[in-house]
């Protein structure tokens, strides 16, 4: 590229086109502008908003302490772009170099980055989806709609699904003292990410603060009224339960319908990318000039034995922007690889959890500190013989300390003694993850790919 | 203005809860909830929290002289 200068010429004078006006678009964009790149630069987003931020949904703006309309994301400088905001994107010409737009227009790109994240699974039958007072939460629209209806004060509120949206929302509605059932598949909450050892936990979090929390069981149908509104749901078990509002709380599908046919390759399981976050197509070549970052991006991480991770976290869609946008203006030499160590938070019945690594990858877990029946504890996650993640529960500052562990790759279980070791922690026990062979929904990490020094595909045991 | 807290770094110092509470307060021992916009006024108050974080987890619309970049009017472009 140096050789005719061309680099230059598109920092100067080339054209980028950014599809997803969200964290992960809008940090690129920031990256860009901040790189020195000096070219025509559009933003394309399917929501008619400037870039918001998603997390406080389920949580400020259920508890009515923001609005919805009030979480757009802070410029952290100008990105002077073209803003197509409202405007989808419906098809790649790659040959061309030309993104189709909802509404016919098309636009021509030297670079493109891909960030059009995820949306929220629907609930599988229409006609049941339709009923009034049935709703998902992933889009501003979607957190308005729900919290007026929480604020009419509903009788009962039905939760699909215990992964972190649904509890944050369970957690939401119990503070607003409204009732709340919970289903969930699994045997207990959050244990597609953390585990059943971890579950057990949040499944006490939640009947403690009042939650009707049914475990093992699938809803097989919602019940309408005459009116087309919501009234019951049908449980596998027989059960029925009255709620006039439903959460569907099933985990997220990736947005990449709008690349079928381009030769890229997207499919359900996201755009699979390089470390320096290249697209690869279907061939299975990286491309040059196409790069995707966030929650539709799926990169061989090499400290998880290369697996392909697709991480719906706010820290790697930032991670991920700026190591693209860096990559987009750079030499190849001078590219880096996206190894950012997967980090993510929830808030939900007054207990702060935060976690780092690949919990689900693990085995084994150690309760290093504190104590679960105290809702306040350090669980350290093992595989083969390594700390390969970690999760806290309102144990913030030890989370660090673990973070470094899982980066040096450090013997599992750790050999040293640790602050407030109770008798629980003494051995690891089994960290009881589901069967990943099983179909489930909501998952905050998905594993997929071979490892090149690791070909082994059972990850977690086969316990349910 | 508009502000975010990266909550992969906070570590509940509370800082900015006691600088500015009607923005920022802890919700149970160690989660923080933030009012995600506040009013332009405000400027030196959050400019304040954000310096006294401790390990720098919030972030503020950047200042510039010609109002705050990026905002709806260039959505409207």
């Amino acid at each position: 590229m140096s050789v005719d200068g061309s680099l230059d010429r598109l920092k100067r004078e080339g054209r980028i086109v950014v599809v997803g006006a969200s964290l992960a678009g809008l940090r690129a964009a920031e990256t860009l502008r901040e790189k020195g790149f000096a070219g025509s630069l559009t933003m394309i987003g399917d929501e008619p908003y400037e870039p918001y931020d998603r997390p406080p949904l389920s949580k400020q703006v259920l508890l009515g302490r923001a609005t919805a309309d009030r979480t757009g994301l802070p410029r952290l400088r100008a990105v002077d772009a073209q803003w197509r905001l409202g405007v989808p994107a419906t098809g790649l010409d790659m040959a061309a170099r030309r993104v189709r737009l909802a509404d016919g227009d098309e636009v021509e790109y030297d670079r493109l980055l891909i960030a059009t994240g995820v949306r929220a699974r629907p609930w599988p039958q229409e006609d049941e989806a339709e009923l009034d007072g049935v709703f998902v939460l992933r889009t501003r629209d979607d957190a308005e709609a729900l919290e007026r209806s929480l604020a009419q004060g509903p009788r009962r509120v039905l939760v699909i699904g215990a992964g972190f949206t649904g509890s944050e929302i369970a957690s939401a509605c119990r503070e607003r003292g409204i009732a709340v059932t919970v289903a969930e598949r699994a045997d207990a909450p959050l244990v597609g990410a953390l585990g059943g050892v971890v579950g057990e936990v949040a499944a006490e979090l939640q009947r403690k603060h009042g939650v009707d929390l049914r475990c093992g069981v699938m809803v097989t149908r919602l019940e309408g009224d005459s009116a087309g509104h919501v009234r019951a749901a049908h449980f596998s078990d027989g059960s029925t339960v009255e709620a006039d509002v439903v959460i569907v709380s099933l985990g997220a599908q990736r947005n990449t319908e709008w690349l079928a046919g381009s030769g890229l390759g997207a499919g359900l399981r996201g755009i699979a990318c390089d470390a320096g976050c290249r697209a690869f197509d279907i061939r299975g070549i990286v491309t040059d000039d196409i790069y995707v970052a966030g929650d539709v991006a799926r990169s061989p991480h090499p400290l998880f034995g290369y697996q392909f991770l697709s991480l719906e976290h706010w820290g790697n869609a930032v991670a991920q922007a700026e190591t693209a946008a860096h990559n987009m203006l750079s030499e190849s030499a001078d590219r880096r690889p996206h190894i950012w160590v997967p980090a993510f938070w929830s808030s939900q019945f007054g207990v702060n959890i935060k976690s780092v690594g690949v919990p689900s990858m693990g085995t084994e877990i150690l309760i290093a500190q504190g104590s679960r029946s105290e809702h306040r504890f350090t669980g350290v996650y093992g595989y083969q013989g390594r700390v390969i993640g970690a999760v806290t529960f309102d144990q913030t500052k030890w989370l660090q300390f673990y973070q470094q562990l899982i980066e040096t790759t450090a013997p599992f279980p750790p050999a040293f003694p640790t602050v407030d070791r109770r008798p629980e922690g003494q051995q690891p026990i089994p960290a009881d993850f589901p069967d990943p062979s099983v179909p489930t929904h909501g998952p905050t990490v998905t594993l997929s790919g071979y490892a090149p020094d690791d070909r082994r595909l059972t990850f977690t045991p086969a316990r349910h | 203005m508009r502000l975010v807290v990266d909550l992969n770094r906070c570590q509940g110092y509370a800082q900015c809860a006691f600088l500015a509470p009607d923005v920022f307060a802890m919700h149970g021992d160690e989660s923080l909830l933030y009012r995600p916009e506040v009013e332009e006024d405000r400027r030196e108050d959050m400019a304040r929290a954000v310096a006294a974080c401790p390990v720098q987890a919030i972030m503020v619309d950047a200042n510039s002289p010609g109002g705050n970049p990026g905002s709806d009017r260039e959505a409207g472009r």
